[in-house]
């Protein structure tokens, strides 16, 4: 697949965040503030950053904030990785499209992710899998910023680190917000980037709505011979809707058919 | 006497056999390299013995990953750890997502007696059986942990053995064949029949022996593998005997309820279960099962409590 401009990327997250409302509507469940705060980093990695090839450098991706299903869903199918119809049928029984992403059931999710700090160190495992074949490929694991209050990343990094595994990165969608509270009120994260130093991580920030910005860093992993890299991507929850950025409030709401409608039209104006 | 062994020291070697043979085979430890038997291992292959430090968490997520990654990892740390502190790796990276992982419970039950409750793990069968598609296997001596280790690097699928140090003596030949679900009957019997699991397979043989001085024949069925349950060899117990009595060196909320939930909806059956209770007190391993009853006097007891039970 070429690899996309940052124009074709804004184009492809457009329709993933207009897609991503007419799924959460119709099924009447979803995290929309999640999903389009991460929309623009699964859409600047699956269509502009990593090796969809069938080898072994093919790269691996893991959405640890497996609540953000449906911005994967609808990313996936963005990059050919599943029939675009299947996303109707999101949360059905029968359907493979979960509430959370299931591996069992989808071939394109490469890890079941929804308990909150699984992704990293399934993550470190797949580095280590890799470095063990001798491949390049690279593992990209996103994380929430609410999920790094879970002890389990910090395992995960120690050992990422220790292990020198410089193919591995980790993505933080830095919305700010957790379920019902900014996540500087409920259990502070910063300052986040000492802490991932201090943990021997090479770190960048970066504007998480940028896709240039996020092409380019992402692209460039990694920044540090033996060390794993860190991305904080500044993001608002419910980008780009006036009404949900940054609010709380729509962590897990759905949209009623005049938000929708507001919705569409401040995303098409992107 | 008859020479008793260490399960470890099977599962150790078995493990070395494997790895030479399968380049995707990978240990993966929570600095249990010397309670897991594996500085063999790790001599042989220093780069495929990970070691992620004391983080069960990670520990577990790792393996899946490795899974993930096309590596066939064993996960070696004590029972008590691996499955209290990374219960929700098991459940999803693990067993939900059906990654062909296994995870050898070491030291389980009251094996590290003295060291006490924090460090015992009765509890581990019953928590694991409740998650669904994970295969339990429970081997009796070292012949069985080698057969069992084998069959699980065959099996596409999450296993958990468990593994222990208390000392068993050889029960089954060497190079038989391990299957799941398939029972042993290792004494025919038909007064009373003792289901019996793991370490507690000896001393359920023991109890055989004292009862058939007393002119009780007791049947004793070695359980290799809690899931899967030999179902048949259940319904036949409970068909042929006045009675099932569960033995196991764990909570009896692992086999005994297994067993119980079994028979309860297809041939019910006077059963009386066998097994550790409460957090045991400090002391040795032979002191805990003597209090709770996990001995072949306990064992007679319970079967002699059926049989007298026989309206």
């Amino acid at each position: 697949m070429p690899v996309a401009t940052p124009e074709e990327l804004a184009a492809a997250a457009r329709r993933v965040r207009l897609r991503d409302l007419d799924v959460v509507s119709t099924a009447g469940m979803g995290h929309i503030g999640g999903e389009f705060s991460v929309t623009d980093i699964l859409v600047t990695l699956y269509l502009g950053v990593i090796d969809q090839g069938a080898g072994p450098d093919r790269d691996h991706v893991v959405l640890s904030k497996g609540h953000a299903a449906v911005a994967l869903y609808a990313t996936l199918a963005e990059a050919g990785l599943l029939p675009d119809a299947d996303l109707d049928t999101f949360a059905n029984p029968d359907s493979p499209l979960n509430g959370h992403p299931a591996r069992t059931k989808l071939h394109a999710v490469e890890a079941s992710t929804g308990p909150l700090g699984h992704g990293l160190p399934i993550g470190v495992g797949m580095a280590i899998a890799a470095e063990l074949e001798g491949a390049s490929r690279r593992t990209f694991v996103i994380v929430g910023d609410g999920e790094l209050q879970e002890g389990s990343n910090w395992e995960a990094m120690m050992i990422a680190a220790h292990r020198n595994l410089d193919r591995l990165v980790l993505v933080v969608d830095r919305n700010g917000l957790q379920q019902g509270a900014p996540v500087a009120d409920t259990s502070d994260l910063e300052p986040l980037a000492d802490k991932f130093r201090a943990f021997g991580w090479a770190v960048a920030e970066v504007d998480g709505h940028d896709h240039r910005a996020l092409r380019e860093v992402l692209s460039s992993t990694p920044w540090e011979a033996g060390r794993p890299s860190a991305v904080i991507a500044r993001t608002h929850k419910g980008h780009p809707v006036s009404f949900m950025s940054d609010n709380p409030g729509w962590h897990h709401r759905v949209p009623n058919a005049d938000e929708v409608r507001l919705a569409r039209e401040e995303i098409a104006a992107t | 006497m008859t020479a008793l062994h260490d399960c470890r020291d099977a599962f150790a070697a078995t493990l070395v056999e494997l790895a030479e043979a399968d380049d995707r085979v990978v240990a993966v430890v929570n600095d249990s390299v010397g309670s897991s038997k594996l500085g063999g291992f790790q001599e042989r292959f220093p780069e495929r013995l990970i070691n992620v430090g004391i983080a069960e968490q990670a520990m577990v997520g790792v393996a899946a990953g490795l899974a993930a990654g096309g590596r066939l990892p064993f996960v070696s740390a004590a029972s008590c750890f691996l499955t209290a502190r990374a219960m929700e790796q098991i459940k999803v990276d693990i067993a939900y997502s059906k990654h062909h992982v296994v995870l050898c419970g070491q030291s389980p039950g009251v094996a590290y007696g003295e060291l006490g409750p924090t460090h015992h793990s009765p509890e581990d069968l019953a928590w694991l059986r409740a998650i669904p598609g994970l295969e339990i296997i429970v081997p009796a001596d070292p012949s069985e942990t080698s057969a069992a280790v084998k069959w699980a690097a065959q099996h596409d699928g999450p296993v958990f053995v468990r593994i222990s140090r208390t000392g068993v003596p050889d029960l089954y030949a060497e190079g038989l064949p391990f299957h799941p679900g398939r029972a042993h009957v290792l004494r025919e019997g038909n007064d009373v029949a003792i289901v019996a699991l793991g370490t507690a397979v000896t001393r359920a043989l023991a109890a055989a022996d004292a009862l058939a001085q007393q002119g009780v024949a007791a049947r004793v069925v070695a359980m290799s593998s809690l899931v899967p349950l030999d179902g048949e060899a259940l319904l036949d117990a409970a068909r042929s005997t006045a009675g099932v009595v569960t033995v196991e060196e764990a909570y009896t909320c692992g086999l005994g309820g297994a067993v119980a939930e079994f028979l309860a909806e297809r041939l019910p059956a006077r059963m009386r279960m066998v097994g550790l209770q409460g957090f045991a007190p400090t002391g040795s391993v032979e002191h805990i099962h003597e209090i709770s009853g996990v001995t072949a006097a306990g064992i007679s007891a319970a079967c002699l409590d059926i049989v007298g039970a026989i309206p």
